[in-house]
């Protein structure tokens, strides 16, 4: 039983699992759950409890139970206890100041991450407003590596997503070229298929891979189909940099997206053998807010500490990047713009503090009370948080997807404002073809027909 | 020019309060127009100031969207060969570093249509010249909708009974209409699909109840209405959620023998049913085709695909 009196109130919480749920700032998604604060001030009555809770108190009551869920047990037996137990005193209120404290430094971050739980990563984000979201995450870089190095201090890359509405190659070619003008696709040249088949997302993952060689580009493919057709379309021969899953943050959750902990390890084993990828981090997962209760995988919980988890689980598997595709899931989750940019910051700095390689998907669909100018201002504020990357597809609309995230245009917009730069092998790159000159939009760029024409004289 | 009249209108308002007492809006409206109709002579009249704007080109249309708005492609020809290829949004060039102001524009459009089409209730006359009679959900209002997918496939008890004595009960087939995510759907298929899918059946022989229009329905909805008027097969003709290439777009969910909690997979699915995907009146004739072969192998979804 946890109490606590404020504003001449008392309070009481039966469970961490409560006390976890209320403090979240409002979402729609807890609200549909029922686990919500039925008021402000007992939201922040949660918050402050949660303050004043230990890590320990965290680690002994994981939300959903060790006996019953294979996240849990990932997340509860690969800690490392040294750390742990050097912190397992502490409460949320001191992980949250010792964050902030001016001499707590990144390689200090990076290794008291490796003895949090998923719990304490959630509880410690609950009370952080957005600023002290932006300034923790900024504070550190997780770096990973594939055929080149994301998440550099300094860089902000974009994952080139060129959809189609039929897969067709020359049309996703098309979106390709426009992307590849703007200075977009360091992290990643990925689509997402309509035809989830191994004929297709071979021909898709041929045609990337061609475009990689003919104008050797430094990045990586990846096409985004379920991950037992991404491996067998690598068995019959597909070249394929990295494999894609949706995760959530419950066994159960993973089972209804159609995997289990022994895909994913099979999906790396065998990148390991047939993969193209030059380094050691091929795994490339989604999340979002919402997606365990749209599944029933919930177990009760709230939605910013399902998230969580999701990251605890990645981090088992050595991805190279992470993606919070966080207004995707429509307003029964997120309801509106406020709630969107605070999870796109959420899940970012839970992500870091996880230590995964973090980036997000700044969107948002049609039926959220959510516009453009949202998601731009969401965009900037992960720029200036260290993001490792943002999504870019023509002009912001993916119109396969039916749903849109940010322009070509505006990763070069948010680095130039913020003095960042794509990753440096493909900055070199850039600079070779023309498209920039000392980080700066050329004259050539924006125009996808420079690629048509070197292909023509090729 | 109605900036202009505004202003004025604040400052004679404003003049005439002051001279005392209330002022009728007439009184207001007159002194304005006397206003502007009186010869400034001055340098600089309203009229002058102000250049009429007409513009006749729609840049949402499919032609203006066609048209590459890059300066200088370095290949104007391949440029329009890849816009051919794809209905994504390249070859639009840039000011700068930031989108070109025309297509600035037609985003911001194509995104007011699609949340205009979320966000507005069908227009109730459509229904009444329809002769369709309206139920809702236990929603409230649009954002309970929004946010309660639970409620938007369930009634009430009265609104049930309302139902009931209104249509016929145990016929082969029921069909209704909902908003579902987009009231433009509605708007732009109904009048065409709903005639020709119950045309359709009764030519075959087939009894249909009464269609109606459930307002804040989600596509589970139609399980409760089964269940209700204890038909064979229950279609309902719903809007899908808008993407920026259509607002228009409907889908029809057709189930056999439909209860509360029935999985998913036994619903069959027609959709992108508007102008630019599948034309509302071959939808409704090919709907009318799948409802009977439905009725024939008594199964529909998954089990019907699979035989």
């Amino acid at each position: 039983m946890y109490r606590t009196l404020l504003s001449g109130q008392t309070f009481t919480f039966d469970s961490v699992k409560e006390v976890l749920a209320k403090a979240n700032e409002e979402k729609s998604g807890d609200i549909l759950a029922g686990v919500a604060a039925k008021s402000d001030i007992e939201r922040v009555a949660a918050k402050e409890v949660l303050s004043q809770m230990t890590l320990h108190e965290l680690r002994e009551n994981p939300i959903v139970p060790y006996e019953e869920d294979d996240v849990t047990r990932l997340n509860q037996d690969g800690l490392n206890e040294h750390i742990y137990g050097s912190i397992k005193s502490w409460t949320v209120a001191d992980l949250r100041e010792w964050i902030l404290s001016g001499s707590t430094t990144e390689a200090d971050i990076r290794r008291i991450s490796k003895g949090l739980t998923a719990e304490m990563v959630a509880a410690v984000a609950k009370l952080m407003g957005n600023l002290d979201l932006i300034y923790g995450a900024a504070k550190v870089q997780v770096p990973a590596r594939c055929n080149t190095t994301i998440g550099l201090r300094g860089t902000l890359s974009t994952r080139l997503q060129p959809n189609h509405t039929t897969d067709n190659v020359d049309g996703i070619t098309a979106s390709l070229f426009e992307g590849l003008s703007y200075g977009c696709g360091d992290a990643l040249l990925g689509l997402n298929p309509v035809n989830d088949t191994v004929s297709s997302l071979s021909e898709v993952l041929k045609r990337l891979d061609e475009v990689k060689n003919q104008f050797e580009i430094p990045t990586q493919i990846c096409v985004l189909g379920h991950i037992t057709t991404q491996i067998e379309a690598v068995k019959r021969g597909a070249p394929c940099d990295m494999i894609f899953q949706s995760i959530a943050g419950s066994e159960k959750g993973n089972r209804a997206f159609g995997f289990g902990t022994e895909t994913v390890l099979e999906a790396k084993e065998l990148l390991k053998k047939q993969g193209t990828a030059a380094g050691n981090n091929v795994m490339y997962f989604e999340t979002g807010q919402g997606s365990e209760l749209s599944s029933d995988a919930h177990y009760g919980a709230d939605q910013v500490t399902m998230e969580a988890r999701c990251y605890a689980y990645a981090r088992n598997f050595a991805p190279f990047m992470v993606n919070t595709v966080v207004g995707f899931i429509g307003p029964e989750y997120l309801y509106d713009s406020k709630q969107v940019i605070r999870a796109g910051l959420e899940d970012h700095f839970m992500g870091k503090l996880s230590g995964v390689p973090m980036g997000c998907d700044c969107c948002y669909t049609n039926h959220m009370l959510a516009d453009q100018n949202d998601i731009e201002n969401l965009a900037l504020m992960l720029g200036a948080a260290g993001a490792n990357y943002i999504l870019g597809v023509p002009t912001s609309d993916d119109i396969m997807l039916n749903y849109q995230t940010n322009a070509y245009h505006d990763v070069g917009a948010i680095r130039e404002i913020l003095g960042k730069r794509p990753i440096y092998e493909f900055d070199c790159w850039l600079e070779k073809m023309g498209i920039t000159e000392n980080g700066k939009l050329t004259k050539r760029a924006g125009d996808p027909t420079i690629f048509t024409q070197m292909r023509g004289l090729g | 020019m109605m900036e202009n009249n505004d202003l004025l209108s604040r400052i004679i308002a404003e003049v005439l309060a002051e001279m005392g007492g209330s002022v009728p809006a007439s009184a207001v409206e007159s002194a304005v127009k006397a206003s502007l109709s009186a010869p400034s002579g001055g340098s600089v009249s309203a009229s002058s100031s102000v250049a009429d704007i007409n513009i006749t080109t729609d840049i949402t249309s499919k032609e203006s969207k066609a048209t590459p708005t890059l300066d200088n492609p370095a290949d104007m020809d391949s440029l329009l060969r890849m816009k051919s290829k794809t209905p994504a949004r390249i070859g639009v060039g840039r000011a700068g570093g930031r989108l070109k102001t025309q297509t600035m524009l037609t985003l911001r459009a194509d995104h007011a249509a699609a949340k205009d089409a979320v966000f507005m209730d069908v227009d109730p006359a459509l229904l009444e010249k329809m002769g369709l009679f309206s139920v809702t959900t236990m929603c409230s209002d649009k954002n309970q909708f929004l946010t309660r997918p639970d409620l938007g496939r369930r009634f009430s008890d009265e609104t049930i009974r309302e139902i009931q004595s209104k249509c016929a009960k145990n016929v082969d087939v029921q069909i209704y209409a909902s908003d579902g995510l987009s009231s433009t759907a509605i708007k732009a298929n109904l009048e065409n699909i709903l005639p020709a899918i119950m045309d359709g059946l009764k030519s075959k022989g087939i009894s249909v109840g009464t269609p109606f229009y459930v307002k804040y329905g989600r596509v589970g909805a139609e399980d409760a209405i089964s269940e209700a008027l204890g038909c064979k097969v229950i279609c309902v003709l719903i809007g899908e959620r808008p993407g920026l290439a259509t607002a228009e777009s409907m889908s029809a969910y057709i189930a056999y023998n439909a209860t509360v909690g029935m999985p998913e997979a036994r619903r069959t699915v027609v959709s992108n049913i508007h102008s630019g995907g599948i034309a509302a009146v071959e939808a409704g004739a090919y709907i009318a085709d799948l409802i009977e072969k439905i009725l024939k192998a008594k199964k529909s979804g998954v089990e019907l695909q699979n035989g």
